[in-house]
């Protein structure tokens, strides 16, 4: 057994790569502090040029994962010349993770807290967003997991979809049975019970005033009107089937919440760090022509 | 007719029809006698216009009659013409009811009375006459037949066709026109019939034509109830007895040899096997001299075969010497290996050095011969690695093969097989990965004989499937106990040793139970559970190649666990007295039985204080007691990304050989839908063009020789195996790209592209390892074996390892 399987991306190969993000660091704060290098216009000293160039290296090695993510060819397990030569996803997301914490101390530091209105400032508000955006990432990766399998267990989401619809038909037949006003409820419930829906919606996961938990909480409420035999016996299967509609209903929601939290971050942290190459592109090369 | 003829042939089958026309060619003053009124009465009961064989298509014709694959008319109206042609001597509709005396002098009684005289002759008799029974109760209930005279007096009907040999399929193919036909093979495989007969058999399996079930005997026929079909024929699967109601039961289970008539001919039989063929000399002499036999009597059922045994048998009894007709290529065979310079000698080398194959006829051995391959391997040359997958039986012809059982090269616990023995058996056997590897050393020569030659071989001869079980079986408990038992204990503790088999889920003992002795693993795996709270817990999972049920032996008390099998499993069962007297004379041992049993006692303190059981149980549920490197996602971990997909899915062609979503979960564990390269895969049992394979590494994985007919598909029992078209990849927009979206084309790809399977291959030869693993950000998906998911899951090491 790999410890790989056990340990997760954080601790992957006995955390190699936060401990070399960790050195590095420690180094650059050390360097910074010891070596006799000016805070005035720190990005032009020797030492500021050597985090920036660190730090763009770094970028590029961020943008890796997701190309690796994306396209085989930055996974490898095979025998070159007798030498193991061994990279998988999960050691690009460790590093990506560890290297992008890193990074925020070694831009800052790079940047030598000279701020303005400039493409040198955008391109750190953008790597801090984009890092940030991570960190969440990061979080839900993390925790999700779990989350939704305890929501789910063994079931899925069109598996949940297909009971939701039995219930609603069962409902339907039920109602069908009972006076006008309780079939209204009924219907409303099957109509317009939502799933999903926009991603605010899907974020938010639940539908204010559902129609199924409104239907749930008003029929204890007719059942005083109906008092026939004959409906109320309907009636009590009725509020059976409705109850586990709703908690169905509920799973579902989750299920689909949950989904959407751990995948819509990526629609920010990936247009920021595009954005942040390009950013970074502009300052190296007002750098290099205008500096 | 009271003639003396040089050759009296008895039988007018293929064989004693090409005897009598080259007999006639040859203007030898001859007889052919026919119990029945006409020649070749076998295949005149044929069924009307059935395609009849000419295997095996490599052996080329020797005959004065022509033969070739075609329909059965046209073939019996040639040999009329042509025996009419040569003038050959036939009568017909009277059969030999004695022989006696001695070459150039034999007296022919026939059953009319009239006898003959000859001074040779040639029994080409068959076996058609002594047809084999089903042998269990309601054997001979109206609607239960043996022969299928025309197959077109039948429609409508439901009808189970027992015996999967060339007749059987042949009859089933027929039947399947107008009937629902049920075919039911005993063996795992399809190996007993011609490659011809298969392939269409498998063409009307992949049709839906033809149902069959494998591994499967007769328990019993009993009469149908009143408005319901007439027949019930119960039987035996390996999920347990099924019922299936029929109209009608036809048993093909072939015939045996004649054997009283024939040995009231003064002939020897080798052995008292129900098969037996007679002892004969190359030139298919008896021990009587001048009394030959050819043809199916001699083992050789062949048409083609016989026919040509047919034409030698004249011309040896003429003094001509004749190159049997498969001369030239198992002279191709033998070409190089040194001291042989002939065909004949190297047969006659092979059966004086092994014992294995001592039984055989050099008839058979030719035919053996065909199929495999010899090898002079330098010394040092490997001939398979430890852990390698492949199961090709090896037997040592002369030199010697050194065996090391350890990691370490040059290691001391490494054996050597002698000329004479052979080696391969236990992953033959066991279908798992070879237990050691195997160096040849100086003056080596090998014979290689494939997986399905030598199941073939097991199957059509009991003697050399005993054999080599009882080799097996000495070899697997001196691996278990080590090489340091002396050979007359060795020889205590396996005597009435018994060979066991058990359907998945089947029993072997039961928890109180009394010890009845020691159980050895020799293919398969089991589960050893014990009640607790009423509920059955499974405490270890044990694989081929362990044994079970030491414990109650050591401590002299009833069976403290139940022990049930987790895939198809064949044990041997060692005697409870021997083993415990062994045990005791032996400290070593005593030791070692010790030491598994207090480790024993420690884990399985463990496993039932974990949550293990339940995940184990689950686990079996799923089947992946019979996997060998399976794909298991931690849902704790799992992102639901199914990156694990898209990258399987990008790196064959379009189409992803794995459903992550789909599949059954068991608290954080998912099985999702994929390859798990069984031990025995069931993928491999029906592929018509051999094209399923499993590499060293042990991937198991489909050829481009692939046909597409969906038998593996059919076969997997667990969805693994997809039907899909090549699909270049489809371009993704940039948006897809940069967040990972899949737009691969759903398995199901246009209707006129041709299909072939495709499963999981493990990514061989892509240089990346497993890609669904690789792959996979979090490092929630992982590949294991049930060995190293049972010892590794919450420290919990209930794998029993007898060594490490």
């Amino acid at each position: 057994m790999n410890d790989s399987r056990i340990s997760g991306f954080l601790a992957y190969k006995n955390s190699r790569y936060f401990k070399f993000v960790s050195a590095l660091v420690i180094l650059a704060i050390l360097s910074d502090a010891l070596l006799p290098v000016g805070w005035e216009s720190f990005g032009g000293t020797w030492l500021g040029y050597t985090l920036g160039i660190i730090s763009a290296l770094i970028v590029l090695l961020l943008m890796g994962y997701g190309v690796a993510k994306r396209r085989g060819g930055f996974i490898k397990d095979t025998n070159v010349a007798g030498f193991r030569l061994r990279s998988t996803l999960q050691g690009w997301l460790s590093s990506h993770v560890y290297m992008g914490t890193g990074l925020i101390i070694l831009a800052t530091l790079h940047s030598g807290f000279q701020f303005g209105w400039n493409v040198h400032t955008l391109s750190y508000i953008l790597m801090l967003l984009a890092t940030i955006s991570g960190f969440y990432g990061a979080y839900v990766y993390l925790r999700y997991p779990q989350l939704i399998s305890q929501n789910m267990g063994d079931e899925t989401l069109t598996g949940l979809r297909r009971k939701i619809a039995e219930c609603d038909e069962v409902a339907r037949e039920h109602a069908l049975g009972l006076p006008d006003e309780i079939n209204v409820l009924v219907t409303t419930a099957r109509k317009e019970t939502r799933l999903g829906g926009s991603l605010l919606h899907q974020l938010r996961g639940y539908q204010g005033s559902c129609p199924t938990s409104f239907a749930v909480n008003q029929l204890p409420v007719l059942a005083k009107k109906y008092t026939e035999i004959s409906q109320t016996k309907l009636m009590r299967d009725l509020y059976t089937v409705l109850l586990q509609k709703e908690k169905l209903v509920l799973r579902a929601r989750r299920e689909i919440m949950l989904k959407a939290r751990m995948q819509f971050w990526l629609y920010l942290h990936v247009p920021l760090s595009i954005a942040l190459l390009a950013a970074l592109f502009a300052h190296v090369v007002a750098i290099l022509f205008y500096w | 007719m009271n003639k003396k003829f040089r050759i009296a042939i008895i039988g007018a089958g293929p064989a004693g029809m090409s005897a009598a026309a080259r007999a006639a060619e040859l203007d030898i003053s001859h007889v052919l006698i026919e119990a029945t009124p006409v020649c070749a009465n076998t295949i005149r009961r044929f069924q009307k216009r059935k395609l009849v064989m000419a295997e095996p298509a490599l052996l080329p014709l020797r005959s004065s009659l022509s033969f070739g694959v075609g329909i059965r008319e046209d073939i019996l109206q040639r040999w009329d013409d042509e025996l009419e042609g040569l003038k050959v001597n036939v009568n017909t509709g009277t059969g030999v009811t004695g022989i006696s005396g001695q070459e150039g002098n034999f007296q022919i009684t026939l059953a009319s009375g009239v006898s003959l005289q000859a001074e040779y002759v040639v029994l080409a008799i068959g076996l058609q006459g002594n047809i084999r029974k089903l042998g269990v109760e309601g054997e001979d209930l109206a609607g239960v037949q043996y022969q299928l005279d025309d197959p077109e007096e039948f429609n409508n009907e439901t009808i189970v066709v027992v015996g999967a040999g060339d007749a059987g399929v042949e009859n089933a193919l027929a039947l399947s026109e107008q009937n629902r036909v049920i075919l039911i093979n005993r063996e795992e495989e399809f190996s007993q019939c011609k490659s011809a007969n298969f392939d269409l058999l498998m063409e009307a399996v992949t049709k839906g034509k033809i149902e069959t079930r494998v591994s499967t005997t007769t328990a019993r026929i009993a009469a149908g109830k009143e408005n319901d079909l007439p027949l019930i024929y119960v039987a035996q699967t390996p999920q347990g007895a099924e019922q299936i109601k029929c109209d009608r039961i036809l048993a093909r289970l072939g015939a045996r040899p004649p054997r009283q008539l024939v040995e009231s001919f003064g002939v020897h039989f080798p052995n008292n096997e129900s098969t037996a063929v007679p002892q004969l000399s190359e030139q298919y002499e008896t021990n009587v001299p001048g009394l030959y036999i050819v043809g199916a009597l001699a083992g050789y059922p062949l048409i083609k075969q016989a026919m040509n045994q047919g034409y030698e048998v004249v011309e040896y009894i003429q003094g001509h010497a004749v190159e049997p007709a498969d001369e030239m290529l198992l002279k191709d065979k033998f070409k190089g290996v040194p001291g042989v310079s002939s065909v004949s000698q190297g047969i006659a080398w092979i059966k004086n050095t092994l014992p294995l194959f001592a039984t055989m006829t050099s008839l058979q051995m030719r035919e053996f011969m065909l199929d495999s391959v010899v090898h002079i391997p330098a010394q040092g040359e490997v001939i398979f690695k430890r852990d390698d997958y492949c199961s090709d039986f090896y037997s040592v012809l002369s030199g010697s093969v050194s065996i090391q059982t350890e990691h370490k090269p040059q290691s001391v616990s490494a054996f050597n097989i002698a000329a004479g023995n052979f080696f391969g058996e236990i992953a033959l056997l066991s279908g798992r990965r070879r237990s050691g590897t195997a160096i040849a050393n100086e003056n080596c020569v090998l014979i290689e004989t494939p997986r399905r030659s030598i199941l073939k071989l097991l199957h059509s001869l009991p003697a050399v499937r005993r054999t080599l079980d009882g080799v097996a079986l000495k070899r697997v408990v001196q691996n278990s106990f080590g090489a340091t038992l002396g050979e007359s204990q060795f020889e205590l503790l396996i005597q009435g040793a018994k060979l066991k088999k058990y359907a998945t889920g089947d029993v072997l003992f039961s928890e109180g139970d009394q010890a009845d002795g020691l159980y050895m693993i020799q293919r398969g795996s089991v589960t050893v559970s014990r009640l607790v709270q009423g509920l059955e817990s499974v405490l270890a999972y044990v694989p081929a190649g362990h044994y079970v049920g030491e414990m109650a032996l050591v401590s002299k008390q009833p069976r403290t666990a139940t022990v049930r099998a987790a895939s198809p499993t064949e044990v041997i069962l060692l005697d409870a007295e021997r083993v415990k007297t062994v045990i005791q004379n032996n400290p070593s041992i005593r030791g070692k039985v010790d030491s598994r049993y207090l480790q024993r006692l420690s884990t399985e303190g463990m496993a039932s204080s974990s949550n293990f059981s339940g995940l184990a149980k689950f686990l079996i549920e799923h089947g992946v007691g019979e996997a060998t490197d399976i794909l298991l996602i931690d849902y704790d971990k799992c992102i639901r990304c199914d990156n694990c997909q898209t990258a399987c899915s990008d790196a064959h062609g379009g189409t992803a050989r794995l459903d992550r979503e789909a599949g059954p979960t068991y608290g954080q564990v998912h099985v999702p839908n994929a390859c798990r390269h069984c031990e025995h895969p069931h993928c491999m049992k029906d592929c018509p063009p051999d094209a399923i394979h499993r590499s060293p590494s042990g991937a198991v994985f489909i050829d481009d020789t692939c046909i597409g007919c969906g038998n593996c598909e059919r076969n997997c029992p667990y969805d693994a195996i997809k039907m899909a078209a090549f699909v270049p990849p489809q371009p993704r927009s940039i948006w897809q790209i940069m967040l990972g979206k899949d737009n691969s084309l759903p398995i199901s790809s246009p209707e006129n592209s041709t299909k072939k399977a495709v499963k999981c291959d493990l990514c061989q030869g892509l240089g990346t390892g497993p890609l669904c693993v690789n792959a996979c950000p979090t490092g929630a998906a992982y590949r294991a074996s049930p060995e190293a998911f049972f010892a590794g899951k919450d420290g919990v090491g209930t794998v029993m390892r007898d060594d490490k």
